[in-house]
């Protein structure tokens, strides 16, 4: 009974109580505070990812949309297809690695032009004495403060075959060695002959990847320069002082004061780039279309397609997997390199 | 130092010069290239010649892409709208409720802090189409259904809005526990010594003080959704939900037939200049935000 409980026992209780609830105030409001967050984040993030994942082993289809009809458990198949190239039948020209390889390629070859430019133009631009840097500063952060979307059709437009800005450039300095227009009716996008074959001889990249690769190097380096320009205003000037006058030159003050100084910026900024090029949708799908022959697809263009033209979404959702995966990967190489290159700095 | 050993030499000065201009030109070229097109008054799909100034220069295509920017039957307000309510809903709503898990993550220390910030972080890198899949499966299944009202939800704004949110989520909570950081501690410590609870901290400190941060992500995040092609792409069916992006793409892409270049590039300014300036106004506190972690 009630009464027999002891007074004693009972304020023990209730103040172990009372103090464990006083103690985890702090935690019950952090949890409180995640709460919608991470409410909104299961319903429409973590759930379709363990969705996905079921997804990933049924054949899943067109059919199924309704919900009437449930797909059948194929286990590995789709997998396997991806693969092996079984999904060739319904995509043509399908090939994981090549895909797979190609972003790679893409994001190796495009971030290190984007850091390189974008820290010597943040070092041009931070020249003691140099005239109308704050008009150049206005100007070189254009392309970040345009809408990629905006940006991958007007470069689309102006690599265009018989009226783009590029051909007919190039035609105007053609026609002053009298070379005449028609030879620069370039086909960006569709020319299958790669134009440097010594360049990748396993895999010749076509022109496509080049056109694509301008017009990102031109939306690229402003980041990177904004973020050096940042990280060199916050060296201080008797470093390079006392470097001049112990002799050192100009080039050995930037690889000895510059670069390790603003590493410590560039290195996030660099993998914050790797990652965004990685994924580059919009200039992929609105500039070549993966095109020609499937040739400068993307792991997120291919995975794209799959939902939207072939509507085969149990292919897609394993193909999202893979995604999944190589990113985490990519991820953790990244953050490795970047700890590794910590431990350089110290 | 003197004030002459300062000076840059007049030689050096003239080649950082002609550099930068070089370089300045390559910048601003596409952007000329675009608004000397949209003012072309011939109306041709494709122009055989560039003019910088095209003769009898007219906003001729401004007038016509706001009137009826593509085949399909919409204004260009209409599109506008659609966008906006997709961007400023998404933005508003994954503000709202990120910036309590950014305090949350900032401010407490708690077992599972780590591994759920984690988890934030690895939606952050996994892009939004990795997630489409599913997203369009589930969206399809749920039919709204409110007397006169009926629409499915994957066919609707409301539906990709949804999807957007789940990307924009984990950025905004991960942009305001980045400024909220840098926010010192010693006002809220104030307060708490003076009796206040962690809530009222919150409200009556934290938020006031993050009224930029909370700006610039909203902003952030608008302008992702006010470009937002995508989804929306893959998910709307009917004209009437169409958005700008979707139309942009329409006067350029497989579909664009013979859309006039001065309609399309008239179309892409404007569809530009709105997030453009805000983020050249924004400018100062955004690139403060980007580069805070890097900068010791």
């Amino acid at each position: 009974m009630a009464v027999k409980s002891t007074p004693v026992g009972n304020t023990a209780e209730v103040s172990g109580f009372r103090r464990w609830w006083e103690r985890t105030t702090n935690t019950r409001a952090a949890y409180l505070y995640l709460l919608p967050a991470f409410l909104v984040m299961t319903i429409i993030t973590f759930y379709p990812l363990f969705y996905q994942v079921w997804m990933s082993f049924t054949d899943y289809n067109i059919a199924n949309l309704r919900g009437t009809v449930p797909p059948n458990w194929i286990g590995f198949k789709n997998y396997l297809d991806i693969f092996q190239g079984a999904l060739q039948a319904k995509l043509p020209n399908f090939n994981f690695w090549r895909i797979l390889g190609f972003n790679l390629i893409w994001t190796i070859t495009n971030v290190p032009f984007h850091v390189v430019i974008g820290v010597l133009i943040a070092v041009a631009l931070n020249v003691e004495g140099l005239w109308f840097k704050k008009i150049y500063r206005a100007i070189y952060i254009l392309p970040i403060v345009l809408p990629t979307l905006v940006i991958a059709t007007v470069w689309r437009n102006m690599f265009d075959q018989t009226s783009g800005s590029i051909n007919m450039g190039l035609a105007a300095i053609g026609g002053l060695f009298n070379i005449p227009p028609e030879a620069f009716y370039i086909r960006w996008f569709e020319s299958i002959v790669p134009p440097f074959s010594w360049f990748l001889p396993g895999m010749p990249l076509p022109l496509s990847y080049y056109a694509m690769l301008i017009a990102n190097i031109w939306l690229g380096w402003p980041f990177m320069t904004i973020v050096a320009t940042g990280a060199l205003q916050s060296i201080p000037k008797d470093l390079y002082e006392a470097a001049s006058m112990d002799g050192a030159t100009p080039r050995q003050q930037f690889f000895t004061i510059t670069v390790p100084l603003i590493r410590p910026a560039m290195v996030p900024a660099a993998v914050y780039g790797t990652i965004t090029t990685f994924n580059l949708f919009n200039f992929i799908f609105m500039m070549s279309g993966g095109g020609p022959l499937r040739q400068t697809e993307i792991l997120v263009t291919t995975a794209y397609d799959l939902v939207r033209t072939q509507r085969l979404y149990g292919m897609a959702a394993a193909f999202c997997v893979l995604i999944f995966f190589i990113l985490l990967g990519l991820t953790l190489a990244l953050n490795w390199a970047t700890k590794a290159t910590e431990r350089y700095d110290v | 130092m003197s004030e002459k050993e300062r000076r840059l030499p007049l030689f050096k000065q003239l080649i950082y010069q002609i550099i930068l201009l070089a370089i300045a030109f390559s910048v601003l070229f596409p952007i000329m290239w675009i608004v000397s097109l949209s003012l072309d008054p011939r109306n041709l799909s494709r122009p055989p010649d560039f003019r910088l100034i095209p003769p009898g220069a007219s906003f001729e295509a401004y007038r016509r892409v706001l009137a009826r920017p593509t085949a399909n039957p919409v204004t260009f307000a209409e599109l506008a709208f659609n966008q906006l309510k997709l961007a400023g809903g998404v933005s508003f709503l994954a503000v709202l409720v990120g910036v309590f898990a950014a305090y949350s993550f900032s401010r407490f220390d708690y077992r599972g802090r780590k591994g759920l910030m984690l988890s934030v972080v690895m939606v952050l890198i996994l892009p939004g189409i990795a997630t489409v899949a599913p997203l369009f499966v589930m969206l399809n299944r749920i039919v709204i259904d409110w007397g006169s009202i009926q629409f499915n939800l994957r066919n609707s704004l409301y539906g990709v809005g949804l999807a957007l949110i789940s990307g924009q989520l984990p950025f905004a909570i991960w942009n305001l526990k980045g400024f909220l950081d840098t926010v010192p501690r010693d006002l809220e410590e104030a307060a708490l010594i003076d009796g206040a609870g962690p809530t009222q901290a919150f409200f009556r400190i934290i938020l006031p003080l993050s009224t930029p941060a909370l700006a610039v992500t909203a902003f952030l995040g608008f302008s992702s959704g006010w470009t937002e092609f995508a989804l929306s792409w893959l998910f709307l069916t009917d004209a009437k939900d169409f958005t700008l992006a979707m139309s942009l793409w329409n006067m350029t892409g497989p579909y664009s037939g013979d859309t006039p270049w001065s309609a399309f590039s008239a179309m892409a300014l404007m569809v530009a200049a709105p997030v453009a300036i805000v983020y050249l106004l924004l400018q100062k506190y955004i690139v403060g935000g980007l580069t805070i972690g890097g900068v010791k």
